[in-house]
């Protein structure tokens, strides 16, 4: 497959602090790439970078093979972290307007049906609740029919609900063919959506791959979690490496069967345990030793 | 220039300010409510100018008729006499001002003080001893009309009333609400779609203009129903004199939007701007005597250029030609400030 976009060795500096530090990755078409990391690790300022929004500090910015030109605009769709839009317009009369604005666009009525605006497209878009306005700031992006699909934390501070909705909103975007490009701090939002994941900290990226890959990399390992009071008095017979985690414990094992023969072995009191499978949120704890959301 | 890109934020602005009842309501109320409210004090009988203290006095509001002072005096225009039971009680007011001048009720010879700080003091007491002058000395000067129609107060001020609303419309229209459109991000929004600097800049100040104009034409209407202005010249020379002291205004404006996210900072410059151009620019009092350097800096104001004009046409009938210096420097200042602000324009913070 062909990389519809190359960021080679990517800086960007504010003053002496440096967001984004010598990044290079590429994205093939029709894939959904994630960006993943913790808030401040640099996602934002390198996805708005390739959105032409803000100058690199260095690094060079491939499109199509070539550096971006006048027409990346007409082919590219922006979902911003956060958006004002113009006053006083209705959600209607606000697609109108960014329509007019592009030569190849698509139509308002078929945005509406895709995104579920019906209810609230006469409504001015300041007057619409978190989840419409996520929906209509995506039928905002769409309105250009994009190549490529930028969306910056698009469920960031959604409900449960409303954010499952948005992700079936999304994997119905992916199936019409589309590159999207997407940044979040939910380990389960990109594993659910992404082809492949490139792991932020600190603006660098400290691994790269398909969620699968990067989970059998990184992460082999089962989390045993079990309260602190019942295990606790055990722990110094129970030869088991383990840590703590507020008023639990959690032992790695890649055997499961015999960590829970081992704990039954000393009598301790299994009623309260879970069992993790390994995930993205194992991955990224393994290798930065913090958890997503400190 | 892509024009239909143009329209469609055009058309975006002038929804926005349209729908904004309260903002549009104001704009024409604003100007309004001033020209009203000046006319009624200068047109009306209740004008003072001066304020005059007179004792002892307790019959509440004076009836100058009654009281025992020279009758030159008590017939001057625009004297209001104010009635105290003692001298102190004058006195105390005299002295911050209150009144400018107090003077004690009976025959002559008459007793009167003043603050030697007051300047309207100064003038009542001048006033003062001319009255008691005999008549029949003071025939040394003879009175002449000024020629063709005398030009009232509110003549006068109108348009520099028009004229300020129009500017201070313009300097925050344009550029307060495009700082705030900055800050929230509006802008970025813009700016990640085909639509270009100029584009966006050209609808924000076309947008002002119309909506300017439209404002002067309603208010200029709605006062002149009430208050019968003269105008001498054309009312299509006024109106181009206008249409190109809004184009330079709202110019002005651009160069404010043009940088900046802190709408705090950007008021404080509004204000830094508009406040002296408001004062030197002969909106509210003519800088007739004042000094030099003062006449000369108000020269650096597009809004003493768009009102010399334009009360030279109105109450000279003047004709273009006539105001071809300031039609001139308005569009040289137009331009420059079109340059600096599209030059300096950014849409990030």
């Amino acid at each position: 497959m062909a990389a519809l976009i190359e960021v080679k060795h990517l800086v960007k500096k504010y003053g002496d602090v440096v967001a984004v530090d010598d990044v290079s990755f590429s994205i093939d078409q029709g894939s959904c790439f994630g960006l993943l990391g913790p808030n401040g690790a640099g996602k934002t300022t390198t996805i708005e970078v390739i959105e032409d929004v803000i100058p690199p500090t260095s690094g060079e910015i491939f499109y199509k093979g070539k550096p971006r030109g006048a027409s990346f605009r007409d082919e590219v769709g922006i979902q911003f972290q956060n958006t004002a839009l113009l006053n006083f317009l209705t959600v209607r009369e606000t697609l109108a307007t960014f329509q007019s604005l592009y030569p190849k666009t698509a139509r308002i009525d078929e945005l509406v049906e895709l995104c579920r605006l019906s209810e609230f497209i006469d409504r001015y878009n300041d007057k619409i609740s978190g989840g419409q306005r996520q929906r209509f700031l995506l039928a905002l992006a769409l309105i250009n029919q994009p190549e490529v699909l930028f969306l910056d934390e698009p469920s960031t501070g959604l409900d449960p609900q409303a954010r499952r909705n948005l992700w079936y909103l999304i994997e119905k975007i992916k199936t019409q063919g589309k590159t999207l490009i997407l940044t979040t701090h939910y380990m389960e939002e990109a594993q659910h959506l992404c082809d492949e994941i490139a792991i932020m900290d600190y603006g660098k990226i400290i691994a790269r791959g398909t969620p699968e890959d990067l989970i059998k990399r990184y992460s082999q390992n089962v989390t045993v979690i079990l309260p602190k009071k019942c295990f606790k008095p055990f722990a110094d017979d129970v030869s088991l490496s383990y840590r703590e985690v507020k008023d639990t414990i959690e032992i790695m094992t890649d055997n499961v069967n015999a960590c829970l023969d081992h704990l039954l072995n000393f009598k301790i009191d299994l009623s309260e345990i879970s069992v993790r499978s390994p995930n993205l949120e194992a991955v990224f704890l393994n290798l930065t030793g913090r958890k997503l959301r400190e | 220039m892509n024009f239909r890109r143009f329209w469609a934020i055009l058309k975006a602005r002038n929804r926005e300010f349209f729908r904004d009842r309260s903002a549009f309501g104001w704009n024409f109320l604003f100007p309004f409510l001033i020209v009203a409210g000046f006319g009624i004090i200068f047109g009306g009988k209740t004008y003072t100018q001066y304020k005059i203290g007179v004792f002892p006095y307790t019959q509440g509001a004076v009836k100058a008729d009654k009281i025992k002072i020279p009758d030159q005096f008590r017939n001057i225009r625009y004297l209001k006499f104010i009635g105290f039971s003692t001298a102190e009680e004058g006195l105390e007011k005299l002295k911050y001002h209150k009144i400018d001048f107090l003077i004690e009720i009976g025959d002559p010879p008459y007793e009167y003080w003043v603050s030697d700080a007051s300047p309207k003091g100064y003038v009542v007491e001048q006033m003062f001893k001319s009255s008691l002058i005999p008549p029949q000395t003071k025939s040394q000067a003879k009175r002449e009309q000024i020629q063709g129609n005398s030009i009232r107060y509110i003549d006068w001020l109108f348009p520099g009333i028009l004229a300020m609303n129009m500017m201070f419309s313009a300097l925050w229209g344009v550029g307060y609400v495009v700082v705030r459109y900055r800050k929230n991000g509006a802008l970025k929004r813009l700016k990640v779609t085909p639509l270009n600097a100029f584009e966006y800049l050209t609808a924000q100040a076309l947008s002002r203009i119309f909506l300017l104009m439209f404002t002067l034409v309603v208010v200029w209407t709605g006062c002149d129903l009430i208050f019968s202005f003269t105008v001498e010249g054309s009312y299509l020379d006024l109106f181009l004199v206008f249409f190109l002291g809004s184009l330079s205004l709202t110019a002005l404006g651009l160069i404010l939007a043009s940088r900046g996210t802190s709408e705090e900072f950007t008021t404080g410059i509004l204000n830094f701007i508009s406040w002296p151009m408001m004062f030197l620019s002969e909106v509210w009092f003519s800088l007739e005597g004042a000094p030099r350097w003062v006449q000369n800096a108000a020269q650096i104001f597009p809004l003493t250029h768009i009102l010399s004009a334009v009360r030279r046409i109105m109450h000279d009938g003047a004709g273009l030609l006539d105001v071809g210096l300031e039609i001139v420097i308005l569009s040289v200042m137009t331009l420059a400030f079109l340059g600096v602000g599209a030059s300096l324009f950014s849409w990030n913070k």
